[in-house]
């Protein structure tokens, strides 16, 4: 075998590789997906929308949990988004390389990494104790924005570094500010990036459970919140709560109530990445 | 961006709005906060629901952080009730007193914990409190089910049990080992019973052991184990549950009730609806009930705390 046909050899093994592992994901979540609406599809109408938990399986609904994550996940998004992204700017543009901001910034890698109940334990010490806010969906929103920073604050500064340099040059060289720029130039170039960081984030935020656990989520609220100081239950507490109880009705909800979830996760991204697209057809 | 935050908005007004209205003029308000064991869970949640019906207004929410987890918010005043698969422990009890936290404790329910193995499991009929132990003390030698009778089959045992942070975990280490939390460590610990359910289903050499609900549900897919504590074998039912033949692995529900919440009208009312009703919500939601006068004493323990105040 010549040079040129080993390396023709290697490139379409690696080609095959590839395809099987992408397959592979996607195969896991085929599997889950079916598992879940043999299960659970029938159980998904009108009325499993909205009533109130239950102590019958066959009565119970979802209704406060799903509003309770949707106001959740607002508010995460109100919190989470001006911060991280100040944040990622800042340290990309405003801050010099120094030893303080390389450590800053392992930090905030290192931070993306930690478990998420340490999250709740701190978002328990800090937002329920200390500022009293108890376990309010404030409590909640407060800790998942903690949870999901990180993970904003690092996207926003690989889409801002991933801009070309010489746009920026261009900027100031019609003499335009730094806060011009970054407003004019570096933020519309980069949105897509950070909004691909966003979706990231807040697909994680939406399937947590352990840290609300900790900050107050509750598993029964007949109620859905009507201020920010008010108690609240979101869906993966309703459906752990769910797959641990005995009854076989039960399961069948939890797979209601996790469909629900998904397609409450495809509808968040699918409006992301409409948006995404949108934006990146007027910047061409 | 805008539009995006718009369509979550009308989202956030929309649930706003559609709360059920009351169709009844009823006085009481206030919220109620419970949180706590895991078991007791479905029995509170049975009772906030059917209290919703007739006091719409008196806001009920129930959490399930656990027994060990429920007690840390009541002990700082944090929830008005907390559930409990087993008692108060020692330093449960001084972060009360530190917080100046009051309490009366209520039985609700019994259940029975219950020993299991494989469907096919034709030698482990019965077992005596002494061979628990010794299968299910710290640092236990028994590996085979033989090292336990040497006439059961040389073959390895597999066994599930709760994790630490179950109420039933330290309810049998207490009555089998004698000291609360003293288990061996090399089984199984799960946190949803459903995971140990479906584990001894597959495996002709497990064992493990749960709530009576658990097994109930479940009759047809696993064996049950029956109970000699001295006085002959007893298997774990409705009927010898409630009259505590089933020893020594009856246990007992609780709620515990913070005192000065118990002095807001909408938290008595609440209370004397739980024990009123607890005998038929408990047992739909797979629990045993006490007899009559069980409940008859617990309204009388509550009632008297009322008048001291």
């Amino acid at each position: 075998m010549n040079n040129h046909k080993k390396n023709k050899y290697i490139d379409q093994s690696f080609k095959v590789l590839g395809i099987l592992f992408t397959m592979l994901g996607i195969f896991i979540l085929g599997v889950l997906i079916y598992n879940i609406v043999i299960a659970g599809f029938t159980r998904i109408n009108w009325d499993f929308l909205t009533s109130l938990p239950s102590r019958k399986p066959e009565r119970a609904g979802i209704y406060t949990a799903i509003i309770g994550t949707l106001d959740l996940m607002l508010l995460t998004v109100l919190f989470a988004i001006p911060i991280g992204v100040g944040a990622g700017i800042y340290l990309e543009e405003y801050a010099k390389k120094s030893k303080f901001s390389s450590i800053l910034e392992i930090n905030i890698s290192n931070l993306a990494g930690v478990p998420s109940i340490i999250y709740g334990l701190l978002g328990l010490g800090i937002f329920v104790r200390f500022f009293g806010f108890g376990g309010s969906i404030l409590s909640g929103s407060l800790t998942l924005s903690l949870l999901i920073l990180p993970i904003i604050i690092v996207a926003t500064r690989e889409a801002i570094k991933a801009v070309p340099h010489s746009l920026k040059e261009a900027s100031y060289g019609l003499g335009a500010s730094k806060w011009q720029t970054i407003k004019n130039v570096v933020l519309p170039s980069s949105f897509g990036g950070i909004l691909t960081g966003i979706i990231l984030s807040l697909s994680r935020a939406i399937g947590e459970t352990a840290p609300l656990i900790v900050v107050g989520a509750m598993a029964y609220v007949p109620f859905v919140p009507h201020s920010i100081f008010d108690t609240y239950s979101v869906l993966p507490m309703q459906i752990f709560s769910w797959t641990t109880r005995p009854q076989q009705g039960f399961a069948i909800a939890a797979a209601g109530a996790i469909i629900v979830l998904l397609i409450i996760t495809f509808v968040m991204n699918g409006i992301a990445v409409y948006f995404r697209n949108k934006w990146q057809k007027r910047l061409k | 961006m805008k539009k995006l935050v718009i369509i979550m908005s009308i989202a956030l007004v929309m649930g706003s709005c559609g709360e059920k209205k009351a169709d009844k003029a009823t006085e009481l308000t206030g919220s109620i906060s419970i949180d706590g064991s895991g078991t007791v869970y479905p029995v509170s949640e049975a009772v906030a629901e059917e209290f919703l019906a007739i006091e719409p207004k008196v806001k009920v929410t129930v959490g399930e952080s656990g027994t060990g987890g429920g007690f840390k918010k009541f002990a700082t005043g944090v929830t008005d009730i907390s559930n409990a698969s087993r008692d108060i422990k020692g330093k449960e009890i001084e972060l009360c007193k530190e917080n100046g936290i009051e309490y009366i404790k209520l039985t609700v329910a019994l259940d029975g914990i219950t020993v299991v193995v494989n469907k096919e499991n034709t030698w482990a009929k019965s077992m005596t409190t002494e061979e628990l132990k010794k299968l299910w003390e710290p640092n236990s030698t028994v590996k085979k089910w033989n090292d336990i009778r040497a006439e059961w089959p040389n073959e390895e045992i597999h066994l599930y049990g709760p994790n630490t942070s179950h109420g039933t975990y330290d309810f049998f280490t207490e009555e089998i080992m004698g000291e609360s939390g003293a288990s061996r460590t090399d089984y199984n610990a799960v946190s949803d019973y459903n995971v140990a359910v479906q584990g001894i289903e597959k495996d002709v050499n497990a064992l493990g052991y749960f709530g009576l609900s658990y097994y109930e549900e479940n009759k047809d897919k696993l064996g049950v184990v029956g109970i000699d504590n001295g006085s002959g074998v007893v298997l774990p039912s409705i009927e010898t549950v409630a009259n505590n033949q089933y020893a020594p692995l009856s246990r007992s529900l609780f709620i515990f009730v913070n005192k000065k919440s118990a002095q807001r009208p909408e938290v008595q009312k609440f209370i004397s609806f739980y024990l009123a009703n607890a005998p038929k919500l408990s047992k739909e939601v797979g629990y045993v009930p006490m007899p009559q006068s069980g409940y008859d004493e617990q309204v009388k323990a509550f009632n008297e705390i009322l008048i001291k105040q």
